[in-house]
C-alpha cells in the first residue's frame, strides 16, 4: 500500500489518503468534532433549550415585552463581552473591563454636565479614556511581559480609584445630561417589539468584530497569537503589535459600552458595574471561547450573554430567589468550561 | 593541496545560496556560537549535527532571523543581509520548520500555510476592508501541496490539531517549501515521529532537493542524517568541528568528531 502511494501520483492511487486523514470515528467523537469546528453551536443549543424550558415554566417569559427587556438587560454585558472575547482569544483575560467602562462613562457625564463640554466631544473624550486604559493594559502586557490577569487586576483597582477620585463618588443623573448621552437608552418599535438603541449598537459591534475576526488577516493573527504565541512569532506575526492592538480595540469597545451603560441606567454612577467584569467573563466562557486562547467565536459570546440574561430573567419569573440565579450561573460556568476541556481533547 | 581543491571546475562556478561567516552569538556569559561559518549550495541537503548545547539551534536561529548574531556576516546569493526577525529571512526566501512545529493548532491547513502572509481579495473590498481571499488561499494551498507531492493532506480546511504528527510535519514543511522559497531549514523534523512517518518526511526532504531546493537539516538521528544528507556540518562547543560527507566518514566517525574523541 505504501508502495502504491509513493509510486503513483495522489490522484491515481485509489487507496484513499483521506481515510487515514479522517480517522475512525465514533458517534461521540463526531459530535465533539462538530462542536469543535463550530464553537458557537453548544451555547446556541443551551440558549434554545433554556428559552423553551422557561417558556413552558411561565407563559409570561415568551411575551415580546419580556424578550425585549432581556435584550436591554443584556446590552451592557454583551458589549463588555465583545472586548473580553478579543482579549480572551489572545489567551489573556481582562478583569478591568467594567472599571474602564465606568471610568469612561463618568468622564463623559462629568464633562458634559459639570464643565458643559458639547456632548459629541464628551463622547469622543470618553473614547480617548477607553483607548488610554487599553493602551496601559496592552503596554504592561507586551513590554513588561506581565500576565494579563495580574496587569488587569492591578489596573482594575487603579481605575476604580481614579473613577472615585475624579467623580468624588457622586452620581450624575440622566435627566441632567444632553440627549445624545442617554440616546442609547431610548427605544423604538419594531413591529410589536421595542428595541433600544443600545441593543442595536451592541449588535453593530458584534457584526463589525465578527467581520474583522473572520475575514481579515488581523483577525486570523489574533487567533494565531492566542493559539500559540511562539508559533505565531516564528510564522512572522508581530505578536506584540497584535496584542497591543487587541487591548486598544477592547478599550474602544468599552468606551462604546460606557455610552450604552449611561443610556441603559439613565445615569452615570461610579459605584455601578463592578460585578460586570465577572459577568463579561462568564458570557465569554459560556459562549464557548476557550480561556486558553485561540479558540472561540464572537457570536458565542453574544449567545453566552443572552444565556445569562435568559437564566436570570427566567428564574426570577419562575419565582425563584436571586440566590438561585447566581447558583445557576455558577453551574453554567463550570459546565461550559468542562465542555470546552472535553472538546479540546479532539484526537491528535 | 591548493591544486587539488581547485581541480573540479564545477564547484568553483557554483555559488552558495546561503553563506555564513564567523557568526558569534553570546547569551550573557554563555557562548552559543563562537565564529561559525557555513555554505549551502543549490540542490543539496546539508545536515547539521552536534551534541546538546553545541550550538545547532542557535546557528539555525541566526540563519533564519529568530536570533540576531552579535557579529559575523550572512549572505544570500552573494548579497549581504541582516536578519532582525523571521520575517526578514522569509523575504529572502529562507523558510524554517522549527522543532516545536510553529503551526497554529486551531487554524486549518490553508490558514497555516498562509499564516503571516495572508492574501486579500482584489478590489476595494480587499484594499479598504482588508477582506481575506479565503477561497483563493485554499485553492492555492491545494495547488502547492500537489506540486510538492504531499498526498497525505487532502482537505485543507481541517484544523491542524486534527492531524497526525507526520501530517502536521508535512504542513510545516509544505509551508516552508511553498511560495518560491530558496532555502528550507528543518529543525529536528523526525524527532517526534514514528518510523513510517519519519520515512515520509525524509522522502519529502529528498523530493525538495530533487526539485532544486536546498535543505538544511538539523537532527540527532544519525541514520536519518546519513540517509539523506549530501554534506554534514558537525557543531562542537559552539564551533564547526568539521564538514564531512556520508561517503568520506562513517557514523562512528561523525559521533567521534561530535563528542571530541576525534578530529576530521
Amino acid at each position: 500500500m505504501t508502495q502504491q502511494q509513493t509510486a503513483g501520483p495522489p490522484a491515481a492511487g485509489h487507496a484513499d489518503p483521506a481515510e487515514e486523514f479522517l480517522d475512525r470515528q465514533t458517534p461521540l467523537s463526531r459530535i465533539r468534532n462538530i462542536l469543535h469546528r463550530y464553537p458557537a453551536l453548544s451555547p446556541a443549543i443551551v440558549l434554545l433549550v433554556a428559552v423553551v424550558v422557561f417558556g413552558l415554566l411561565n407563559e409570561r417569559f415568551l411575551r415580546v415585552e419580556n424578550l425585549s427587556l432581556i435584550t436591554q438587560q443584556v446590552s451592557v454585558v454583551g458589549t463588555l463581552a465583545v472586548a473580553q472575547t478579543l482579549i480572551i482569544l489572545t489567551a489573556g483575560i481582562d478583569l478591568s473591563v467594567g472599571a474602564v467602562m465606568i471610568l469612561s462613562s463618568m468622564v463623559v457625564a462629568q464633562l458634559a454636565v459639570g464643565s458643559g463640554t458639547p456632548a459629541p466631544l464628551a463622547l469622543l473624550l470618553g473614547l480617548v479614556v477607553g483607548l488610554a486604559a487599553g493602551a496601559l493594559n496592552g503596554f504592561l502586557v507586551t513590554r513588561f511581559k506581565l500576565p494579563p490577569f495580574i496587569v488587569t487586576l492591578g489596573t482594575l483597582n487603579i481605575f476604580i480609584a481614579v473613577t472615585l477620585l475624579y467623580s468624588g463618588g457622586s452620581t450624575v443623573r440622566g435627566s441632567s445630561m444632553p440627549g445624545l448621552l442617554t440616546w442609547m437608552g431610548s427605544t423604538f418599535p419594531v413591529g410589536p417589539v421595542r428595541i433600544s438603541t443600545g441593543v442595536v449598537m451592541m449588535l453593530l459591534l458584534y457584526i463589525a468584530v465578527a467581520f474583522i475576526l473572520g475575514k481579515t488577516a488581523w483577525g486570523r493573527h489574533v487567533y494565531a497569537v492566542g493559539d500559540d504565541k511562539e508559533a505565531a512569532r516564528l510564522a512572522g506575526i508581530p505578536v506584540n503589535r497584535v496584542l497591543m492592538s487587541v487591548y486598544l480595540a477592547a478599550g474602544a469597545v468599552l468606551a462604546v459600552g460606557a455610552w450604552i451603560q449611561i443610556g441603559r441606567t439613565n445615569a452615570a454612577s461610579p459605584n455601578a458595574g463592578v460585578d460586570l467584569n465577572l459577568d463579561s467573563i462568564t458570557a465569554v466562557v459560556i459562549g464557548g471561547t476557550s480561556l486558553f486562547g485561540g479558540r472561540g467565536s464572537i457570536w458565542g459570546s453574544l449567545l453566552g450573554a443572552l444565556i445569562v440574561g435568559v437564566f436570570r430573567n427566567g428564574l426570577s419569573l419562575a419565582g425563584l430567589d436571586v440566590l438561585y440565579q447566581t447558583l445557576a450561573v455558577g453551574v453554567l460556568i463550570i459546565l461550559a468550561v468542562s465542555i470546552d476541556q472535553w472538546i479540546r481533547k479532539v484526537k491528535s | 593541496m591548493t591544486a587539488t581543491e581547485f581541480q573540479p571546475a564545477k564547484t568553483e562556478v557554483r555559488q552558495p545560496i546561503l553563506q555564513a561567516r564567523n557568526l558569534v552569538k553570546t547569551f550573557g556569559r554563555v557562548v552559543g556560537l563562537d565564529g561559525v561559518s557555513l555554505d549551502l549550495y543549490p540542490g543539496e541537503v546539508l545536515a547539521i549535527i552536534g551534541d546538546n548545547g553545541a550550538g545547532k539551534s542557535t546557528l539555525i536561529k541566526c540563519l533564519t532571523g529568530a536570533e540576531v548574531p552579535d557579529s559575523g556576516e550572512l549572505k544570500v546569493s552573494g548579497q549581504t543581509v541582516h536578519f532582525k526577525r523571521p520575517q526578514d529571512a522569509r523575504v529572502h526566501g529562507i523558510e524554517t520548520v522549527y522543532q516545536n512545529l510553529a503551526v497554529s493548532p486551531a487554524l486549518d491547513v490553508a490558514s497555516n500555510l498562509f499564516l503571516g502572509r495572508e492574501e486579500r481579495v482584489p478590489g476595494p473590498l480587499g484594499k479598504i476592508f482588508r477582506v481575506l481571499d479565503t477561497k483563493g488561499m485554499r485553492r492555492k494551498a491545494k495547488e502547492e501541496l500537489t506540486r510538492l507531492g504531499i498526498s497525505t493532506l487532502q482537505d485543507v480546511t481541517v484544523p491542524v490539531e486534527n492531524l497526525s504528527g507526520g501530517q502536521r510535519q508535512a504542513v510545516a514543511v509544505a509551508r516552508a517549501a511553498a511560495f518560491g522559497s530558496k532555502v528550507v531549514v528543518l529543525d529536528e523534523p523526525t524527532a517526534a515521529l514514528g518510523v513510517r512517518e519519519s520515512n515520509q518526511v525524509l522522502q519529502l526532504v529528498r523530493d525538495l532537493r530533487d526539485r532544486g531546493l536546498p535543505v538544511i537539516l538539523i537532527s540527532h538521528n544519525m541514520p536519518h542524517v546519513f540517509d539523506v544528507a549530501d554534506r554534514i556540518h558537525i557543531q562542537r562547543l559552539g564551533k564547526c568541528a568539521a564538514t564531512i560527507t556520508p561517503q568520506s566518514h562513517s557514523m562512528t566517525d561523525a559521533v567521534a568528531i561530535m563528542t571530541g574523541a576525534a578530529t576530521a
